[in-house]
């Protein structure tokens, strides 16, 4: 018996997000008593896998099949499910990602399992597996439980801090034989953002709102962001006059974020742009309306020009790291 | 061909959630009920505008619920859809929602079935892939494009860090996210025309649920906004690396 947890890794590297998803399985299999097997698939070496040892991980199942470097969803789900059987498997992780939310259904629905998706907390393996989620956009939270022998639970990114132990896991193999259907989906182009933070699973985020008055002012955005690290957002009026791409919209109607830090300038703090930033740990906002809702969401607030006070406070962080470097 | 909109009905945004019932249930009187907005503003729409470029016949709109949820059925029959099928169950798990659209739309034949990419009440979005996986198809999630070309449609998606292009062939299942359609706001004759609309009320076959929430809570209060002085941007980072421990 083993609790399985499916890898993602960009061209051989593995994401942070998903040795969050180890260490998550881990602490599973610490509770039931077992161990916590990973499911890689494509080219990645073996090197890279055994380092999964350093987060909890004991083996690792490797499809060695560079058809998928590329997460078909049809053929993911044939190997988790081979992977599940074999290991006789009672919880299989996967994250709340696009990737993560397009294969665990499909595994829950083949092997007639409960699916607790966006989790929040460590399963509560004594009370029907009850896991704690988020609900209603942030404004409560559910805990959901699964009376399912086989539970599927896709862990929201960003949720435990990395804890880098020691240890190597061991690297085995694993052999699935595929359908055509399987890769019925073709990929005709991507079109990856580089150089930039990807904003879902970013830790720093800085956004963007009208009160930035223009795209001819996202520079101040784009400095402070590039000094943290930071991914860019923006609020849906900003992305709805064209000026940013509409990938960066965060809240009701575009993308759900939980960053550890959520800088907000220019931004009101209309329900709907809360309902996908409040998983946000920390909320900082930048407003000179004394009166703006965000402020009331808000752990900082700087009522202030955001034109005057981006720039002082890039400077402030680029003074803060070469203090601490 | 024949597109199966997938709806549910969610609370308002806007509307305060108060738990009950020793907080294992939420307080239906003064909820506002509404279609999810992804099915509503892009699944729906881009089904419609497929059917006006003349790529689609028909938009069928199906959703679970009790007889209680028919004004949120019509509406979408309002904005345009052309007949209504209510499965008459209530649940919030869903394996159990896939399942008996599944059972319904498998003897429909439908080459597309739309969905929103997940609702806003508890964001599972799994019901689209789950019914892919029950109608053994493909599924593309997270669309922001979509394009049919005879038996192939053409759809770009979100993808980590990116955007991809993906084709596949029909039937499939999408669900759909902002960049699919714009939204559109019901009109008068719309209003009129959804009440002579079909609307069929299905009697589900058995299928157990495999989740259910066992209670609710609310997230702590905020501890309130400590201000800062706009010239005081130092201060700011140094609470932010040691008070927050976020850089």
């Amino acid at each position: 018996m083993s609790v399985i947890v499916l890898i993602e890794h960009t061209e051989g590297t593995i994401k942070k997000k998903s040795l969050e998803a180890v260490q998550y399985a881990a602490g599973i299999a610490n509770k039931l008593g077992t161990s916590a097997t990973a499911v890689a698939t494509g080219t990645i070496t073996e090197d890279e896998l055994k380092s999964l040892g350093q987060y909890g991980a004991n083996k690792v199942l490797h499809v060695a099949d560079d058809r998928l470097n590329d997460l078909h969803a049809r053929a993911v789900t044939r190997v988790l499910v081979a992977a599940a059987k074999q290991e006789n498997s009672p919880v299989i992780v996967t994250l709340h990602d696009v990737n993560g939310r397009t294969i665990a259904p499909r595994v829950a629905v083949q092997l007639k399992a409960g699916l607790i998706s966006g989790a929040l907390s460590l399963p509560d393996t004594g009370n029907n597996f009850e896991t704690k989620k988020s609900a209603f956009s942030g404004k409560a939270f559910a805990y959901v439980t699964a009376p399912t022998e086989v539970k599927v639970i896709m862990l929201a990114p960003n949720t435990f801090p990395l804890q880098k132990g020691e240890g190597n896991a061991t690297v085995e193999p694993f052999n699935v034989s595929f359908e055509d259907k399987d890769f019925g989906i073709k990929v005709q182009s991507v079109d990856k953002v580089t150089g930039e933070v990807p904003l879902a699973d970013a830790e720093l985020v800085v956004s963007g709102g009208r009160g930035m008055k223009g795209p001819e002012n996202w520079g101040l955005i784009e400095n402070l962001a590039h000094e943290l690290g930071a991914a860019t957002a923006c609020s849906r009026p900003v992305a709805d006059s064209h000026w940013r791409p509409h990938h960066e919209h965060v809240g009701q109607t575009g993308g759900t974020i939980r960053p550890n830090l959520y800088i907000a300038a220019g931004i009101s703090g209309a329900i709907q742009h809360l309902a996908g930033v409040s998983g946000s740990k920390t909320i900082v906002v930048i407003n000179k309306d004394p009166e703006a809702p965000f402020f009331k969401a808000a752990n900082y607030g700087v009522v202030g020009d955001v034109m005057e006070v981006l720039p002082r406070l890039t400077e402030a962080v680029k003074k803060f790291k070469a203090e601490h470097h | 061909m024949k597109v199966l909109v997938c709806i549910s009905q969610v609370p308002d945004t806007v509307t305060k959630i108060v738990l009950k019932d020793n907080n294992t249930a939420v307080e239906e009187n003064g909820v506002t009920y509404i279609i999810n907005p992804y099915d509503e503003w892009y699944a729906l729409v881009r089904a419609l505008e497929l059917k006006e470029s003349g790529i689609v016949e028909a938009v069928h709109v199906i959703m679970v619920g009790r007889a209680n949820t028919e004004a949120t059925i019509r509406k979408a029959l309002a904005i345009g859809g052309d007949e209504a099928i209510r499965i008459d169950a209530d649940s919030n798990d869903c394996y159990q929602i896939a399942s008996y659209i599944a059972d319904y739309a498998k003897a429909e034949g439908y080459g597309l079935v739309l969905c929103g990419k997940e609702s806003i009440d508890y964001a599972n979005g799994a019901v689209g892939p789950m019914l892919a996986e029950l109608l053994d198809t493909d599924f593309i999630g997270f669309a922001t494009n979509i394009a049919v070309d005879g038996n192939t449609a053409t759809v770009k998606r979100e993808i980590d860090g990116g955007e991809e292009t993906d084709s596949a062939n029909l039937p499939l299942v999408i669900s759909c996210q902002k960049g699919v359609a714009e939204a559109r706001i019901p009109n008068m004759r719309g209003i009129m025309t959804a009440r002579t609309k079909p609307l069929k009320t299905v009697t589900p076959s058995a299928v157990d649920a495999v989740t259910k929430v066992s209670r609710y809570e609310m997230p702590p209060a905020k501890a309130g906004v400590k201000l800062i002085a706009p010239d005081q941007m130092d201060e700011l980072v140094n609470l932010l690396h040691s008070e927050a421990k976020v850089i």
